[in-house]
């Protein structure tokens, strides 16, 4: 059975580093392994990938517009609320 | 907008309640039991912000100080109904997808060339809109604060009084949950 080297990273231990690593909070000897690591995995390239995309996609979660009626009713709350 | 608040603008109220309405209750959301509740958070608020925009002094960003001022709101309101607590997952995989030695027992999908067209923003923004609403409260603040809304990390920390550490871990947690949800729903088609 082929033993792994001690500095080896492997993908269970990679998948936790993942957002260390897109905060760039990693040591840079972290950094270094974890880099040498996606070079060698595709799947945990791809991995990283889905993450961002998931990142990108929370990004475009939008907001409704408000009714007309709804910001009439706000307009009318701030001036009470200012007169109060 | 600071100034034409500080002004009585009343343009300029609606325009940013318009804005920052339904963020601001999906942030209130996670620390409250009820919907009703978090509206009542938001308003009050809004309330706030009118009565206290002279204390605003420009040291933070417009949006941390209102979200911080949200999150005091709610937070006070969620301590008297007691928050269920959910299970936090604590790894970012299902440990039965590596082998043994760590490794992925079967290949990680690319979801951009297996499905290109299936990415686009308006087939999966509600799906990520329903994923976001099954995280532990915790996690769902960061991501919302940090993934939705775009804020920094510093302004992240600021708003839910946590440390950069803790919130990273936060977000760690949430980040992969959410792929999660959407990897099953990938596969599924």
């Amino acid at each position: 059975m082929l033993s792994l080297r001690r500095r080896d990273m492997v993908c269970q231990h990679a998948v936790e580093l993942v957002t260390d690593y897109l905060e760039d909070s990693l040591s840079r000897r972290d950094r270094r392994r974890f880099e040498a690591h996606l070079r060698a995995c595709p799947n945990c390239t791809a991995y990283v990938e889905q993450i961002r995309l998931t990142i990108k996609l929370a990004g475009t979660i939008d907001t409704d517009e408000l009714t007309p009626e709804a910001k009439q009713e706000l307009g009318d709350l701030y001036r009470r609320w200012r007169e109060e | 907008m600071v100034t034409r608040l500080r002004d009585g603008d009343e343009e300029a109220f609606v325009t940013l309640v318009s804005r920052y309405q339904q963020p601001m209750l999906r942030l209130a959301r996670c620390f409250v039991p009820s919907q009703a509740v978090a509206e009542e958070a938001v308003q009050d608020t809004w309330l706030g912000l009118v009565r206290g925009i002279e204390q605003f002094e420009g040291r933070s960003s417009f949006k941390t100080w209102l979200f911080r001022i949200l999150v005091n709101r709610a937070q006070s309101a969620g301590s008297r109904e007691h928050a269920s607590t959910s299970l936090d997952q604590l790894h970012a995989v299902d440990p039965a997808r590596f082998t043994s030695q760590g490794q992925w027992a079967e290949p990680v999908d690319r979801w951009i060339e297996e499905s290109e067209e299936r990415l686009d923003d308006a087939t999966w923004a509600p799906i990520l809109k329903s994923a976001l609403e099954d995280l532990p409260p915790r996690q769902r603040q960061v991501v919302i604060l940090r993934d939705v809304e775009g804020l920094s990390n510093d302004e992240a920390c600021v708003v839910l009084g946590i440390t950069v550490g803790n919130q990273r871990v936060l977000l760690h947690r949430g980040r992969s949950q959410l792929r999660e949800i959407l990897d099953a729903k990938m596969a599924k088609g």
